[in-house]
């Protein structure tokens, strides 16, 4: 067998691809699914703990504070496997994909806690006093006047952010959630060959390119409107 | 002319920003349809004494009454007596991501609890008496500065305010656009608004205005109708200013 057909025989082995595509798909809507979770809890409770944190009270925000430095400082790894192996000690017995789903959204949350406490910020206090002269409450005047601006501010840095974390829904492989990298890994396994991977390669591209193409049109489009 | 209690009566107003002592015990009474020009050097306590009238600064020690409303008193629902003051700020404020009509029924709505209708017809009317309904779908950046300036006046006077505020609102235009301006402030106070204006306009200070507070140091120095302020300056420092300006 010549280099070339070894090569393609470990990688792009029709039968082994063949056999194991339907897998693969099984894999990328599992992928799909737990991101989509992941990006709607995490974004949501960012932005609820940064507009908590606006209120200023100061051991809440000593406390959100705290909590956001260490998600922001632990591997996503180290969540996942904490709450996977971790919590049935005490009674908790989360599925590998909860336990990802949850490590995923508490590290998500944090980042974005932080974008969105930089945007709020970077409002200027004019909004702030504009809106309270005429007789709005410091609730109403973040709501309708500070956060369309803090948001539309953190939507390039958010996107860029949700991304990364977004594809750490391939760590959920080491808790034994059946997404794209561990249906993959299994069919190595199986098969003995490497093809299973280039097609989870491939899974992840068709997901993640136009998730990217998004993100830098957002960027764009958000760069020049302020 | 003059006459009825006071609309808004600020006493014995001190302000500390830790140690720096900006108002040092300043009173500034106005009487209903009043136009009252504050003018001194920057520093002297001008736009800190305008922002102690509606809380947005608050003052260390005094009172502040508007309409019959103890301001500084912990009981007052301060957004419900905010309502009556307007405030027109420097640097306009106006929200950028709402049109001008937008940015005028925000309050509406929100605080007064009007409909969008209503809210929208009352702004159209406010936007009318600036002279910039034809404005109202365009954004804040879309306008020059005199305009974005006058939208901020409708968003204030729509909600029919017993006094208005101005803190240098020609400051930051360019000299061209500040005559528009000016015009509908005229307008305004031929309506029979009551107004406070700190601001560096000495020829709209002399033709307008019913009484010129000159301040200096935190301190109100001289007090008096405008021809006797800018004819007859008592103060020396306040001649040392009239004179700087006229130098520019």
């Amino acid at each position: 067998m010549s280099n070339w057909d070894n090569f393609i025989f470990t990688f792009f082995n029709a039968r082994v691809m063949a056999e194991y595509l339907p897998r693969i798909i099984d894999g990328f809507f599992l992928t799909v699914g737990l991101a989509a979770l992941i990006v709607a809890s995490g974004l949501a409770l960012g932005l609820a703990l940064a507009v908590i944190r606006s209120f200023r009270i100061r051991p809440v925000n000593w406390l959100i504070v705290f909590l956001v430095d260490l998600f922001r400082a632990l591997p996503p790894l180290v969540v996942i496997v904490l709450i996977y192996f971790g919590l049935p000690p005490v009674g908790l017995a989360p599925s590998g994909f909860v336990s990802t789903w949850v490590a995923l959204t508490l590290v998500l949350a944090a980042f974005a806690e932080e974008i969105f406490w930089a945007g709020i910020l970077a409002v200027p206090r004019g909004q702030w006093e504009a809106a309270r002269s005429t007789g709005m409450g410091f609730a109403q005047t973040l709501l309708w006047v500070v956060l369309p601006q803090a948001v539309r501010l953190t939507i390039p840095p958010l996107t860029n952010r949700t991304i990364a974390i977004t594809k750490g829904t391939a760590l959920g492989s080491v808790v034994a959630v059946a997404e794209i990298l561990s249906q993959a890994s299994a069919g190595v396994s199986f098969s003995s060959n490497p093809s299973p991977l280039t097609l989870g390669a491939i899974a992840y591209l068709i997901l993640f390119v136009p998730v990217v193409a998004f993100g830098r049109w957002v960027e764009t489009r958000f760069a020049w409107r302020r | 002319m003059l006459n009825g209690p006071p609309i808004l009566e600020a006493r014995g107003i001190h302000k500390h920003f830790g140690t720096l002592h900006v108002l040092k015990g300043v009173d500034l009474v106005v009487a209903p349809r009043e136009l009252v020009f504050i003018i001194g050097p920057s520093g002297s306590g001008k736009s800190t004494l305008l922002r102690c009238c509606n809380r947005l600064e608050e003052p260390s020690s005094g009172s502040v009454v508007v309409d019959g409303i103890d301001l500084l008193d912990r009981r007052t629902d301060i957004n419900a007596a905010r309502r009556r003051i307007g405030m027109v700020f420097q640097s306009f404020n106006l929200y950028p991501h709402m049109t001008a009509l937008g940015n005028v029924a925000l309050a509406l709505r929100r605080v007064l609890g009007r409909s969008r209708e209503e809210a929208e017809a009352i702004a159209h009317a406010a936007l009318r008496r600036v002279g910039l309904d034809e404005k109202a779908n365009a954004y804040p950046l879309e306008l020059s500065g005199g305009q974005q300036q006058r939208v901020a006046i409708a968003r204030a006077i729509a909600l029919e305010p017993r006094v208005m505020l101005f803190d240098e609102p020609t400051s930051a235009l360019d000299p061209e656009l500040v005559g528009g301006v000016l015009k509908v402030m005229r307008e305004l106070r031929e309506s029979g608004m009551t107004m406070v204006v700190v601001s560096h306009e000495m020829g709209f200070a002399r033709a307008a205005a019913d009484r010129v507070l000159f301040m200096d140091q935190g301190r109100v120095v001289e007090e008096g109708p405008p021809a006797q302020i800018f004819g007859d300056p008592r103060a020396d420092r306040l001649r040392e200013f009239l004179r700087d300006l006229d130098r520019h």
